[in-house]
């Protein structure tokens, strides 16, 4: 990028280089300029028919796409002329004509980019008031998505992601002239594992998703950053609450990973962060009975139960549990020999055509290679082999079938349960510790390709549930405020550095909403 | 010889020259009255020398726009590896347009022999002659010539043992006006919907499957032969008024003429004569009113300035208007300028594409807006929303259908205001309803 000369371009009075073919309207945004559009997105092809974006180019006679013109050395682009302004209020004055005014009802408002424009710059009123507006019945295009023909605006962003991104056309535009729809191929559902996506590049409500369907309204949505828990991809994501409760998942773009786009198995995968059957307290127990307990008797307890037992170890746990847990918790276990396992579930591979190196991996835990890097295995068979001679068992939130909790069952060792909900296997734990799961805490997963990326906690825990590495860290350093055991995620990673060099260095900060690929060089090479 | 009427004694025939004689439609008809030897001719004179002579002839593209056609094949990539493409440019749907049928009805050979000696220049190996498809009875007589050019040599392999191969299909349209805008005619071509591309890349850099590409409307490729047999100095010298325009042109005279047809005259006829002379003029008691010169697309002329007009690209376009396409509609008094102009607007927002907002909603917006004022509900503001919505629909759009939908309603309100106001006003009785 040094090489190549950066063209200069004016756009509404802000200078800004950018590298040459750069359309305007990205180049304005470098200026802090946003370019009004619908049809242009910057993971689809342009088809330049929204004819929103027109903006003015010096020298030039008729208004231009800025979505599809390249800047030019010396340009000077007026986005917020008056000649500009009022293509765009024609533009909008067009579109609303046959829009329904169902704001009220719609799940797009506010979040609708025409409900946005109209609001910023459109008509007060309408001049097309004596004519009953275009009217077509809502379609059930497939397993999750609704099509409201009424409020289309004819982008055909959907009908691109499916041709050019998810290369399976089966959307196109019928008919011609106001009389034109989004059609779908009769002999097709829109079922593609990546579907969904065209419910979010929806820049009005016009595809909806069946599962969000009238569920919240977008102003009272809180949206965190997150990481997509659903397989090594590490799509992100964000995760948004309302009342603490998480109600929908969309993607967060990262143009290294997902570029715009999660697949359907991620974003409908979200109700297991909203389970009610949760450990709310510390569980000890006492004689032939768990009893609750306060936080302190309880790592007491274990760090006690640690200590004096002897035998090797073994930890079961899950790989959706954060790198930061997974490390803390392994090292609470001390230098005895040790198994540690993450339980891999498997599915089939879904990729997404049009993206290189994007797919809903096989691998469905989002921190295989974090846990890879901690020493854990994924041979689940081999920890679970290890378990009759086992004299100390962590399960760390593991999900368990009904042949190993039997397996659990049998084994001697003592048994400490660090889990979020509620489960049978633990009627001979020594101790039960509740944590949050991963939309109740700060962490980060390690993708396939080594990108170590945060999540952030998007709504509060549970009763008294704490963090994983909270509660390894006490365990592990002692309590009190001058132990030094980590009280929030980044310090519970600082920490993890100290144990792992591979995790040295970069602060949650640096690691910023995209996260960033580990160094990868092999032991000896480098500091 | 002419068709439907005999050819009148102030036509210029070169292209319409065997209009109406059965005989020229074949092969050998067609080698007997001088055909085929034009493209024997184009193949020893080299591609060079070819583009030069197209260009010297001021030959200007006949679909509408009048863009220079020697220039519009010097554009053409040399030497890219790439194959090449010519699309003949048959789509005629143009309302008030009827000459390219003419041409493929009565000389298919002429039209081939013109498609050949471009795709030679242009290093072609294909040509896809796309035909309207509701010229039913065109694309048999299109069909059957092709396959007498194969058999006589003049398409396929090695044409007349020359060495160039050239193969011509004729590819049937599906019914879409929009299709005759050239790069939406590329994607109904190449089997996709028929919507226009942004250009560039201008379809000399990509067009037909992504390959260097040149459309070319039916009536140029078939003066072709004609610049090549007698030279571009005879070609030059056909036209009457501005060098810009040379040649002759084939205007579709129809609407209230006594003699509606096709009438082959130089660049430069005087419009009035061709209306009031060769179409026979208005029928007994009428008088003339109002002329589209090019095809519904473009803008109208008043009586007095057509009368005033020469039939050329630049006389035209002094008056306001365009050339187009030629096709001529003729008004007299009795015509309802409104509903004329409403009769167009409903036609081109059937055939909008429904790419572009403006072009989409725009068009049915202003046919409403325009029936209102027929039934007699129109307001006094409508004029102004009229003139705003061809405002919005003029210049910012992939394609022209919108201006062209705009381009007659913009100049009938300014040229005919006192008709819409007639409605407005209640003094012109209201259409009880409109067809």
């Amino acid at each position: 990028m040094a090489d190549t000369p950066l063209v200069n371009v004016t756009i509404d009075g802000m200078s800004v280089g950018v590298p040459p073919g750069t359309p305007i309207i990205e180049a304005a945004k470098r200026a802090g300029v946003l370019i009004p559009h619908y049809c242009y997105h910057p993971s689809l092809p342009s088809p330049a028919v929204c004819r929103m974006c027109l903006v003015e180019v010096e020298k030039q006679p008729k208004l231009a796409p800025a979505c599809v013109t390249s800047v030019a050395e010396g340009q000077v682009v007026h986005v917020n002329s008056p000649k500009a302004k009022a293509a765009r209020q024609g533009v909008l004055e067009f579109l609303l004509i046959n829009h329904p005014l169902d704001c009220p009802i719609c799940d797009q408002a506010g979040e609708c980019e025409l409900q946005d424009y109209v609001f910023q710059e459109g008509r007060s009123g309408t001049r097309y008031d004596e004519y009953a507006k275009r009217y077509n019945p809502v379609e059930d295009f497939g397993p999750d998505i609704l099509y409201v023909p009424n409020r289309c605006i004819l982008c055909t962003r959907c009908v691109r992601f499916m041709d050019d991104v998810a290369k399976a056309p089966v959307l196109n535009v019928s008919e011609r002239g106001d009389r034109a729809f989004i059609g779908i191929d009769d002999s097709q559902l829109l079922d593609h594992p990546w579907a969904g996506n065209v419910v979010d590049l929806c820049p009005v409500g016009s595809l909806l998703s069946k599962d969000f369907l009238h569920k919240a309204r977008a102003w009272d949505l809180d949206k965190t950053a997150s990481i997509c828990p659903g397989c090594t991809q590490g799509c992100n994501i964000n995760i948004d609450t309302r009342d603490d409760v998480v109600v929908r998942i969309r993607p967060r773009p990262n143009l290294e990973v997902n570029r715009h786009f999660i697949c359907d198995v991620g974003r409908s995968d979200y109700r297991w962060l909203n389970r009610g059957d949760r450990i709310e307290t510390p569980l000890v127990r006492q004689g032939d009975r768990l009893v609750a307990s306060d936080w302190d008797p309880a790592l007491d307890h274990v760090a006690a139960l640690l200590e004096t037992l002897p035998g090797t170890a073994v930890l079961l746990a899950s790989g959706r549990a954060g790198t930061e847990s997974l490390g803390l918790v392994k090292r609470m276990l001390g230098a005895r020999e040790l198994v540690a396992a993450v339980k891999v579930f498997l599915g089939e591979e879904a990729p997404l055509a049009g993206v290189p190196n994007l797919a809903l991996r096989r691998e469905r835990i989002p921190n295989l290679r974090g846990a890879e890097m901690l020493g854990y295995t994924a041979e689940w068979r081999r920890a679970l082999a290890a378990l009759p001679e086992a004299g100390v068992i962590v399960v760390l939130d593991a999900d368990l079938d009904a042949d190993e909790m039997a397996m659990l069952e049998r084994a001697p060792g003592a048994l400490v349960w660090l889990g979020t909900v509620l489960s049978d296997a633990w009627r001979r734990a020594e101790a039960v510790l509740p944590i949050t799961n991963m939309a109740e805490e700060n962490g980060t997963y390690v993708n396939r390709d080594g990108r170590m990326q945060r999540y952030q906690q998007a709504k509060g825990p549970v009763g008294m549930a704490r963090p994983a590495w909270w509660v390894a860290g006490e365990v592990l350093l002692g309590r009190g405020p001058d132990a030094g055991a980590p009280a929030t995620g980044d310090e519970a990673f600082a920490l993890l550095g100290e144990y792992w060099p591979a995790f040295a260095g970069p602060t949650y900060a640096d690691l910023g909403f995209t996260g960033r690929e580990l160094a990868t060089a092999p032991a000896g090479v480098g500091a | 010889m002419g068709y439907p009427h005999p050819s009148h004694p102030r036509e210029t025939v070169v292209l319409s020259k065997h209009f109406g004689d059965p005989a020229a439609r074949t092969f050998q008809g067609w080698v007997q009255r001088g055909g085929y030897q034009a493209i024997r001719k184009a193949l020893e004179m080299g591609r060079e020398p070819l583009i030069e002579l197209v260009k010297q002839s001021g030959l200007r593209g006949r679909g509408g726009a009048g863009f220079p056609t020697g220039l519009k094949w010097s554009f053409m990539p040399k030497d890219d590896g790439k194959p090449h493409y010519l699309v003949c440019n048959a789509d005629e749907s143009e309302p008030g347009t009827f000459k390219d049928r003419e041409i493929m009805r009565w000389t298919p050979h002429q039209l081939i022999e013109g498609c050949l000696i471009e795709a030679f220049a242009i290093r072609a190996e294909r040509v896809y002659i796309f035909v309207r498809g509701e010229f039913t009875e065109i694309f048999p007589i299109l069909e059957a010539a092709l396959q007498e050019a194969y058999a006589g040599n003049a398409a396929g392999p090695n044409i007349f043992g020359s060495g160039v191969n050239i193969d011509i299909v004729v590819h049937r349209g599906a019914g879409a006006y929009i299709c005759g805008e050239e790069t939406a005619m590329l994607n109904a071509l190449e089997g996709k919907r028929g919507n226009p591309r942004i250009k560039p890349p201008f379809p000399a850099q990509a067009g037909a499957f992504g390959m260097p590409t040149t459309v070319n409307n039916v009536e140029t490729l078939a003066a072709v032969p004609h610049i090549v047999n007698n030279g571009a100095e005879w070609y030059k010298g056909l036209a009457l008024g501005n060098p810009k325009s040379t040649g002759t042109k084939l205007f579709s005279v129809c609407g209230h003429v006594q003699r509606p047809g096709n009438y082959e005259v130089t660049m430069g006829f005087p419009m009035k004569d061709l209306i009031h002379d060769l179409a026979g003029g208005m029928r007994p008691g009428r008088t003339l009113k109002a002329v589209i010169p090019g095809g519904s697309s473009v803008p109208i002329l008043t009586a007095e300035e057509a009368e005033a007009c020469l039939m050329d690209y630049e006389s035209i376009a002094e008056k306001g208007s365009m050339l187009g396409s030629g096709g001529m509609i003729v008004m007299d008094d009795t015509t309802d300028i409104v509903k004329t102009i409403w009769r167009y607007t409903k036609f081109y927002a059937h055939e909008s594409c429904a790419q572009c907002t403006q072009c989409r909603e725009g068009t049915s917006w202003t046919a409403r807006v325009l029936e209102r004022i027929i039934m007699g509900q129109g307001r006094t503001s409508d004029l102004d929303l009229l003139l705003d919505l061809s405002e919005q629909m003029t210049g910012k759009t992939i394609c022209v259908l919108s201006d062209s939908c705009a381009a007659p309603v913009v100049s009938g309100i300014r040229k005919f205001r006192g008709e819409f106001e007639a409605y407005l006003s209640g003094s012109r009785a209201p259409a009880l309803q409109v067809v």
